[in-house]
């Protein structure tokens, strides 16, 4: 793995995130640079999909700071989504309106139009294989489409950064594979973020992993570290590992 | 008004327009405005050439239709996650507010144009006087703005379209009946007399009535701006406050 010499595009300092009594997200800090595609594994409710929502500005953290490309999101949150390209959980789309309706709306607010907002639309149009869909309603897709309009939406303004929350869920191994591949050829100049549970993604795309479990970093190194935990250096056994040794010693300290 | 606003001004007009919402809300406004204007306000019997009795029931048909119009405007976002999506744009929840505001009133004034036929049975009938009309719809207008800012700040408190409905129905009623004694007596025997005043000079109807007679009074016009900016302020703030929980 290279990281260059360049400020890190993300920085996640100490980051806390509390709903009432639930302590969701504690004491994360990381950074991805350049060039980086980040794996963020974790049991479902570990806080990976909270971590990104505080990334992206949308949920506000209890303490910590996240800057992106040193703006700061919370003094400077405009900056911050102006950079990123985000796919949310799910990949919400509002339902009634077309296929193309809803990436020039995107456009729009990403402050495009006339040519330049054609050309950004065609582009991810034909990135993602949207051309057959574009007068159908959101809410007629099917899931994979669906999922794609989701990140031809993250694309639009070819962002620096990219976060994507399980980017491929509920599509059939072909689509995968097609989304996988993008991932790849982007990674070269963009710092990429994104959420999964199948750990074959990780060895696939990611050229670092972060395993977070109860809102804490369990791991943070390469796919090869990782599946270095494993005595069978296999990536299932080593997140097993990894989460079951963290859940033991939860229970210990909780029984002392 | 910035490209930002324009933006989602669109797609919530856009929004309107491609589901049954538009189309059931005009109809069900053009069919109940003229009910209202014939039969309960005796527009014919009279014998009047003015659109008083049209005007007169727009309070009481706003205070169950501009609810339903409002409820979506954000609880629909959060039920669906589209929200997640518009908030992580580059867009700021001011501008977000207030191009999904306009997007509602200009659907409003849309549905009041609609209604330009009873504007050409008064002048077909008779001789009225088109300005003391015009007053009629500007006051009209700025009172759907005043029941839509309400509406819009309620729906942002809650996932749920009815909940939204409800409350904004319950408030907008309290806001047309602060003239009236229901309201005032509730005051009256604790608060000073100063706040009963005020209470009392927040009705939505003493408002729009004389408006409505064809006198538009600066101070008329302000209370509506400044309540549709305040209700607006509240919207943002609620916004603002769901991204610490």
């Amino acid at each position: 793995m290279t990281v260059n010499d360049k400020p890190p595009a993300i920085e996640v300092q100490k980051l806390d995130k509390r709903f009432g009594p639930i302590h969701a997200v504690r004491d994360v800090s990381f950074s991805v640079h350049h060039g980086e595609v980040l794996g963020f594994l974790g049991p479902n409710g570990a806080g990976k999909s909270t971590t990104m929502k505080m990334i992206t500005g949308f949920l506000e953290p209890t303490d910590g700071t996240v800057l992106v490309n040193g703006y700061d999101v919370k003094t400077d949150p405009i900056s911050v989504k102006s950079a990123i390209g985000y796919l949310p959980e799910g990949a919400p789309a509002y339902g009634e309106m077309t296929v193309l309706r809803f990436l020039e709306f995107v456009a729009e607010i990403r402050g495009y139009s006339g040519e330049e907002k054609q050309q950004r639309i065609d582009r991810v149009i034909e990135l993602v294989h949207l051309d057959s869909v574009l007068e159908q309603t959101v809410e007629t897709l099917s899931k994979g489409f669906k999922r794609r309009v989701g990140v031809a939406q993250a694309l639009l303004h070819d962002p620096d950064v990219l976060i994507m929350d399980e980017p491929t869920d509920g599509l059939d191994p072909n689509q995968k594979h097609e989304v996988r591949s993008l991932i790849k050829e982007m990674a070269e100049n963009k710092a990429i973020v994104i959420s999964t549970h199948i750990l074959e993604e990780v060895d696939a795309v990611c050229s670092r992993a972060i395993i977070i479990a109860a809102g804490q970093i369990l791991f943070d190194g390469t796919p090869a570290e990782l599946r270095a935990q494993s005595e069978k250096n296999d990536y299932d056994d080593a997140f097993r590992t990894i989460t079951t040794r963290f859940y033991a010693s939860q229970g210990e300290a909780g029984q002392s | 008004m910035n490209s930002n606003v324009k933006a989602v001004l669109k797609r919530e007009l856009y929004g309107y327009f491609h589901t049954p919402v538009a189309y059931v809300f005009i109809i069900i406004f053009l069919f109940l405005t003229g009910i209202f204007s014939f039969y309960l306000g005796a527009f014919y019997e009279r014998g009047q050439a003015d659109l008083e009795p049209f005007f007169r029931f727009h309070p009481w048909l706003y205070l169950f239709l501009i609810p339903a119009i409002s409820m979506r405007l954000w609880s629909e976002e959060r039920k669906t996650g589209t929200i997640e999506l518009l908030m992580t744009l580059p867009i700021s929840v001011t501008d977000a507010v207030l191009g999904k505001f306009l997007a509602a009133w200009c659907f409003t004034a849309i549905a009041l144009a609609l209604t330009f036929p009873m504007w050409i049975t008064v002048n077909y009938l008779g001789d009225p006087d088109n300005t003391v009309i015009l007053a009629g719809y500007l006051g009209s207008l700025l009172m759907a703005g005043g029941f839509l800012a309400i509406g819009s700040c309620i729906s942002a408190l809650s996932k749920s379209q009815v909940i939204a409905f409800v409350i904004s129905v319950v408030i907008c009623f309290l806001f047309i009946l602060s003239g009236f004694p229901l309201v005032l007596d509730f005051f009256q025997g604790w608060a000073p007399q100063a706040l009963v005043d005020v209470i009392s000079s927040l009705s939505f109807l003493t408002h729009f009535d004389s408006i409505n007679k064809g006198v538009i009074d600066l101070r008329d016009v302000v209370y509506y701006i400044v309540l549709i900016a305040f209700w607006l302020y509240a919207n943002v703030v609620v916004i603002d406050s769901r991204k610490a929980n």
